[in-house]
């Protein structure tokens, strides 16, 4: 295999602490410990060399990244790289005092999740009281400061028919972005998918009430709407593909395509501690395990839309199907997509209560 | 890297004037990929490849540049009438504009 192409962007996860305790998270089930993040001087390196082999943009995130206290330290070193800086944050630390000095370091965007728009549900969901009057002030001086501001939705059954009003929040607080991101099922995600998935009809009802405020809003919001892929019957491309364009980096340097590959069994995962980003992003064998299409099976192998879709998302192939080097199990030409409608058919009329993500409440034994 | 504006695809937008000066929004940028030898627009969660013409455009508009000086330079730079190059300028300009890379 020749080398491939450098990555486009780095998802640095700075710490897997979080005041918030959203049942959807991203983070893995195993969270890694204080004791166990990289170091200033660590992560400074690895701007450095994610800037040397190309990286555009560095997406600082966690848990919640403005728990580390060298935070400005490592935007400005970025900022000075040329790298583009995003910070992806809770918003619940974010004060005018925590955000001066991030401005002044040279950070360009402001990505602030919001659990709601209405203060208890939004609350219930991130298991913090005070959350969301930190949230909508955090909003507020980022957009009088002038920084570019998205809000992101992660949208779920118990919040899918307030789309309209997330859409009417961003508006009226000035974001320039909002995504309305369905859960994606892994990880935590994963645990609470019972409770978490919509029904067909609120996802319709969400995708109705997205396409109304693009027309109605044209350019003045952009508009990422991101769906719950068990309902499509094309997988999505996960990550653009395996190991092409995105990196990303767990708090404790494990090197990663994606941030749930570490679900993945029987390869080990590299350590930027012991290996260099380029190095791991070229020869590593996680790296090279599913990248491009030689190592897919039938029915991807043979299809024309392998380039385009890559054969979805390895990570729900091993979580659906038990085996990560299968056909993602959403496509309708994959043997085993009627796992994923027997899923939706037996969701439950009542949601199970959540399980929270926090240090050691995941079920079977994760950190 | 999609996403690539052209100039076909334009708007013809609210009467942008020679005499108005644009400017790139906050939180976008151009800049020169060294890595892959390219122009690349820098935005929030995105970068993409900006069309020649776009990059050729980009590249002069530095905040204080009326858009009638920077159809003079291209007007200089390449073989063709100024009224052609100031039809694709400002329609450019008002596709950039719409897709909140430049403000006036």
């Amino acid at each position: 295999m020749n080398a491939p192409p450098p990555p486009m962007s780095l998802l640095a996860e700075l710490t897997h602490r979080c005041p918030l305790q959203c049942p959807y998270c991203s983070n893995p089930l195993a969270l890694d410990g204080r004791e166990a993040e990289l170091s200033t001087a660590e992560w400074i390196g690895i701007l450095d060399q994610a800037a040397e082999m190309g990286v555009l943009q560095v997406h600082f995130s966690g848990g919640e990244p403005m728990a580390r206290p060298d935070l400005p330290e490592l935007v400005r070193h970025a900022a000075a790289r040329g790298l583009y800086t995003n910070l992806i944050t809770s918003g619940v630390l974010l004060t005018e005092a925590t955000f001066r000095p991030l401005a002044e370091a040279g950070l360009d965007h402001v990505q602030l999740s919001f659990q709601d728009v209405d203060t208890g549900p939004a609350e219930q969901v991130g298991g913090m009281k005070g959350a969301q009057a930190k949230k909508l002030e955090a909003a507020r001086f980022v957009v009088a400061d002038g920084m570019p501001l998205t809000l992101n939705f992660v949208i779920h059954r118990g919040n899918a028919g307030r789309v309209p009003r997330m859409l009417e929040l961003a508006r009226t607080l000035g974001a320039r972005r909002v995504e309305i991101a369905h859960t994606q099922y892994y990880g935590w995600g994963l645990v609470n998918r019972a409770a978490l998935m919509p029904s067909r009809a609120q996802l319709d009802e969400a995708t109705q009430a997205v396409e109304d405020a693009r027309a109605r809003l044209g350019s003045s919001l952009t508009i990422d709407y991101v769906t719950p892929d068990y309902y499509a019957d094309r997988p999505k491309p996960c990550m653009g593909g395996w190991g092409q364009r995105f990196v990303n980096i767990s708090p404790a340097g494990r090197v990663l395509p994606c941030h749930a590959a570490e679900t993945i069994p029987g390869v080990s995962f590299p350590d930027i501690r012991t290996a260099t980003l380029a190095d791991i992003w070229e020869n590593a064998p996680l790296f090279r395990l599913f990248r491009g299409t030689d190592w897919m099976p039938e029915p991807c192998r043979g299809c024309d839309f392998r380039e385009q879709d890559w054969g979805g998302c390895r990570c729900q192939a091993l979580a659906l199907v038990g085996d990560a080097g299968a056909t993602d199990p959403i496509c309708s030409r994959s043997p085993h997509h009627d796992r994923v409608t027997a899923i939706l058919e037996e969701l439950p009329a009542e949601p199970p209560p959540f399980v929270y993500r926090r240090f050691g409440n995941a079920p079977g034994g994760g950190r | 890297m999609t996403d690539v504006p052209t100039a076909a695809a334009a708007p013809t937008g609210p009467g942008l004037a020679e005499a108005a000066v644009v400017r790139f929004m906050r939180g976008v940028r151009l800049q020169h990929d060294r890595v892959r030898d390219q122009w690349v627009i820098q935005a929030p969660e995105r970068a993409f490849v900006p069309d020649p013409i776009a990059t050729a455009i980009l590249r002069l508009v530095d905040g204080q540049r009326p858009v009638g000086a920077i159809i003079d330079l291209l007007a200089g730079q390449f073989d063709a009438p100024r009224a052609v190059i100031a039809h694709d300028v400002l329609a450019m300009i008002a596709d950039l504009t719409a897709r909140q890379v430049l403000i006036r």
